[in-house]
């Protein structure tokens, strides 16, 4: 019997071990995964739990120890320190080396800095790794108040986690409103009051200007709108860039991430790239090269595990989806719904007098198509919209079915009549 | 992992301090309990001091929920929970598990140092509970009257707790109003009252095989010597079991019962929800748990067996029906049940479910065969054991006095034959499952970690699947505490109610077609869940 390919997989994040595990499910090849990060695989978008003690560590962990084993994956905690892609050599801490038939990077992240004077000072952080998580716990030990920069997801999941542990927190954002790169300003203006009624302190339209220390520690900072705040820590949350500094000097091609074509391979044969460090040479419609997101990973993992295997299918994701939580708010979307909408999109913007519920939707004005809805705090079935989108269901069908598409739990009180009236009120009306 | 556990502990503290009216409502709890430690000296306490017992205990909790979540946004609330000595199995947890552990031995097997005397006046604790008891039944208390009172207590005051907790989630708030209802209602009110007309105690919701004295002689005794409404409680617990139940859950799963009526299921939701976290997980308790629970079903089956075939050899000539028809009945219906559910859902059954569930069989059978040729009756040793065993020791002991080691659920999950019953009801013949949206899930674990009854949810839920588990309670935490709006709770077709060949949405749909065929080929439908 000839001895089985080595498929040697650099990350334990979602990427990585979604194809670890679909390799193994079809096929019998020898499966190493690397790690600096953990031993285990866990869910990053967790960590914030277990600083907020909702979760310890272990309950992080999708599968239990045993799994591994079973599986025939085989963990190895190491640092990779550069890859030799003509001998297919990895030399990792230590003096160590390991051999593969097929490398697939899935570095993951680093957070993005934004390259003002004093971001290595103590207390000036980012949040991506569970490293990250055990500095956060270090520089919040006394700590008295906090900045943080970005209107990000990172940052309003800092912002959660600093509130349980009673820290004032004050967010600098760039945009008019939260995440309002991402989301109508409607919407944005929406989660910016859902964040204040928490009593976090939100500056629209500020950026960090500058960082003060005192011995080593970040004592305040400087807006720019020459604003001096005070804090024991500084969070940023501007955004991550692909985890791609060991490939320095290798035969692998990079740009912002590590370049791959439609078959996620790299200009290196055998070498493939997916998850966050993957950057699309030429990104599919619609999708930017580069997303960091829990689920285009995932579908990467799933991708190139068929693709390792001989069955090579293009990289081809379907509907977008993605979700988040804002403080008690959940967010949910499916199809397209731009942060900035030009002439062939329009949007309907619903929302409850109570201020926890909202509703944006989508469409083409010239042919009513439905083009996707960001909801909040109302769950949907992503089963539905998924079909709706691919069927291109227009807008009042939409409207009159979005009762199909609930997912709310049992006895909620539905909004589908009240959402339908407030439409046919403020958007069907004469045009004049 | 370490380091960072360790940093967690350390700087945790500032959430999971106290607020000063919580402190002082805590305070005010504690007065009400140690009003009742000093009936224990017997000083002949006035009834005044029994009601401002119960007053501070009930003030002390709505005060202290009160504090802990008005004014503030609604939703989760499960800040600090691992930080918090008395969540996560500190010094709290295990002084509080260790004065519950010991108050259900004295309960279950000192009462006399409660202060209870059949033959005479109470002293101590239960006779400070004597006016409460006359007022409600006419007669002195019991120990069992101070330990329903309790129970009802910490129902109603937690219970409001809860419904502050979980004010944005209506589901929660209706099954929690439900609880509260049947235990002050059926389970506290309705069996005393009954007792004051003269009539058999009887508690209706309190269903076989979880209430495994129904069919005791003592028992039956008392439901032929009460006449028309004796024998209407008979038919009703028979029409509960077999018919009512089966309907139920059919229609809306086992939670219609477990986590909207039963008494324990009452307690475990209320004053057990700040424990529901510490159930464990892992795959070894799962195992542990199938072979447990449906070997107490098999006790209570033979127990309860005994005992009829006892009573029915004691009082030959009273009734029609004679102990060894109702032996061979009791075989014919087994064999006839288990025969339907191999032929109609042996596609659903795993091989190692086929292989303890035929040897189950065999056991009740061999123990019934026994009975019928030796003519001997066990039923009173039986029943005794089974009492002290499982009535006593694991429902009682273990599975409310572990509450603040072992989570919420210990009995229910672990025990309980009814939930066994129903469970297999469930997983085999109910409209019931817990729906994955999509791809949504993200595998933070949180459902995980807050399933009481030790479910791994994620580990459905990262694979696009269904939960349609026999030990689910639909309690609805995991939906609830499900960041990404992932698990609806719902009743409906049966069609792909169970489907262990989902993908999860999202990626391109012929990729899709064919990892869904790799799934089915590699997943052997009959192998254990085990072997996945």
């Amino acid at each position: 019997m000839p001895t089985p390919e080595h498929v040697v997989i650099i990350g334990n994040g979602v990427a990585g071990i979604t194809a670890a595990r679909h390799i193994r499910r079809i096929s019998d090849k020898k499966i190493t995964v690397i790690s600096a990060e953990s031993d285990y695989f866990f869910s990053r978008t967790a960590l914030m739990y277990v600083y907020m003690g909702h979760m310890k560590w272990e309950h992080l962990k999708p599968y239990e120890d045993w799994f591994w084993e079973e599986n025939r994956i085989e963990l190895k905690k190491a640092r990779v320190k550069k890859i030799e892609t003509a001998s297919k050599m990895l030399f990792l801490e230590a003096e160590e080396k390991m051999s593969y038939d097929k490398l697939i990077l899935a570095t993951g992240s680093v957070p993005r800095f934004l390259g003002i004077e004093g971001e290595d000072l103590s207390g000036v952080q980012g949040l991506v790794s569970k490293q990250d998580l055990e500095l956060l716990e270090e520089n919040t030990r006394k700590c008295r108040s906090a900045v943080i920069v970005g209107g990000g997801l990172i940052g309003v999941e800092l912002a959660e986690m600093l509130h349980t542990r009673n820290i004032p927190v004050t967010m600098l954002i760039r945009e008019k409103a939260f995440w309002q790169n991402a989301l109508p300003l409607k919407d944005a203006q929406f989660i910016s009051r859902h964040i204040e009624s928490h009593g976090i302190k939100l500056m629209h339209e500020t950026e960090l200007k500058k960082i003060n220390g005192q011995n080593g520690r970040v004592r305040s900072i400087e807006t720019s709108s020459g604003e001096e705040i005070e804090c024991d820590l500084l969070g940023i949350s501007v955004g991550v860039k692909p985890n791609i500094a060991f490939l320095e000097g290798s035969e692998i091609e990079t740009d912002r991430g590590i370049l791959v074509d439609e078959y996620l391979q790299t200009n290196v044969s055998d070498i493939y790239a997916i998850g966050d460090c993957a950057q699309h040479r030429e990104p599919i419609k619609g999708r930017k090269d580069i997303e960091a997101v829990w689920y285009t990973a995932r579908m990467m993992g799933e991708t190139v595990a068929q693709i390792i295997c001989g069955k090579p299918f293009k990289y081809n994701p379907g509907n977008w989806f993605n979700s988040a939580k804002f403080f008690d708010i959940e967010y949910q979307t499916y199809g397209n719904v731009s942060a900035n909408p030009e002439e062939d999109e329009q949007h309907f913007h619903w929302e409850h007098r109570d201020g926890t519920k909202a509703m944006t939707i989508a469409f083409d004005p010239a042919s009513s198509t439905f083009l996707g809805i960001n909801t909040y705090g109302i769950r949907m079935r992503h089963e539905v919209f998924d079909r709706w989108l691919t069927e291109k269901r227009d807008l009042e069908y939409v409207l009159r079915h979005l009762r199909q598409a609930n997912f709310d739990p049992e006895f909620y009180d539905r909004h589908e009549k009240e959402i339908f009236s407030s439409f046919k009120e403020n958007m069907m009306k004469p045009q004049t | 992992m370490s380091a960072a556990q360790h940093n967690m502990s350390l700087s945790g503290e500032t959430s999971a301090k106290l607020s000063t009216t919580q402190k002082v409502a805590t305070g005010l709890g504690w007065t009400g309990i140690f009003i009742f430690c000093l009936a224990f000296f017997n000083p002949e306490l006035p009834p005044t001091f029994l009601w401002s017992a119960l007053t501070f205990i009930a003030l002390g909790v709505i005060i202290f929920a009160n504090d802990q979540y008005l004014g503030k946004s609604a939703g989760v609330k499960n800040d600090g929970i691992w930080f918090r000595s008395m969540t996560a199995r500190g010094i709290l947890a295990w002084g509080t598990g260790i004065v519950l552990t010991l108050f259900y031995i004295v309960l279950y097997w000192f009462p006399q140092y409660l202060g209870y005397n059949p033959d005479g006046a109470n002293s101590g604790l239960v006779a400070l509970f004597d006016p409460l008891s006359r007022l409600i039944s006419g007669q002195p208390a019991s120990q069992w009257f101070v330990y329903g009172t309790l129970y009802t207590l910490a129902i109603l005051t937690f219970g409001y707790k809860f419904l502050l907790k979980y004010r944005h989630n209506k589901y929660e708030v209706l099954r929690t109003y439900s609880v509260m209802f049947f235990q002050l209602g059926f389970a506290f009110l309705i069996p005393e009252i009954l007792m004051r007309l003269n009539q058999p105690y009887f508690n209706p919701v309190n269903i076989w095989p979880l209430n495994y004295d129904l069919f005791a002689g003592y028992k039956l005794s008392e439901f032929f010597s009460a006449g028309n409404i004796g024998l209407l409680m008979l038919f009703f617990g028979l029409a509960s079991i077999f018919v009512i139940t089966p309907i139920l859950t059919y229609f809306y799963g086992k939670r219609w019962y477990c986590s909207w009526v039963c008494g324990c299921g009452g307690l475990a939701e209320t004053a057990g929800d700040p424990y529901r976290h510490l159930s464990d997980k892992s795959r070894s308790a799962w195992k542990f748990e199938r072979y447990i629970i449906h070997t107490v079903l098999v006790l209570v089956v033979v127990m309860t067996i005994a005992v009829v075939y006892s009573f029915l050899n004691e009082n030959p000539d009273q009734f029609w029906l004679d102990k060894n028809v109702f032996l061979l009945g009791s075989v014919a219906f087994l064999v006839l049940l288990f025969g339907l559910i191999f032929i109609f859902k042996r596609h659903r059954l795993a091989r190692d479910a086929k292989k303890g569930a035929i040897i189950s069989l065999s056991i009740v059978l061999a123990i019934i065969a026994v009975f019928y040729f030796s003519g001997m009756t066990y039923g009173y040793l039986l029943r005794q054991w089974y009492g002290f065993l499982i009535g006593a020791a694991f429902s009682g002991v273990i599975g409310v006095g572990f509450y603040p080691i072992f989570g919420n659920r210990v009995w229910c999950r672990f025990g309980c034959p009814m939930a066994a019953v129903l469970g297999m009801q469930q997983r085999l013949f109910s409209k019931f499952r817990i729906t994955t949206n999509g791809g949504q899930c993200i595998s933070c674990g949180n459902c995980s970690t807050y399933c009481e009854m030790g479910i791994d949810v994620r580990a459905y839920a990262q694979k696009g699947e269904n939960i349609v588990r026999s030990s689910c309670v639909g309690c609805g935490i995991c939906s609830a505490v499900c960041p990404r709006g992932v698990l609806k709770l719902e009743n409906g077709s049966l069609h792909g109610r169970i489907n262990s060949d989902a993908v999860l949405l999202g990626n391109d749909v012929d990729l899709l077609d064919l990892i869904r065929e790799q799934k089915k080929a590699t997943r052997d439908p009959h192998s254990s869940p085990f072997n996945s």
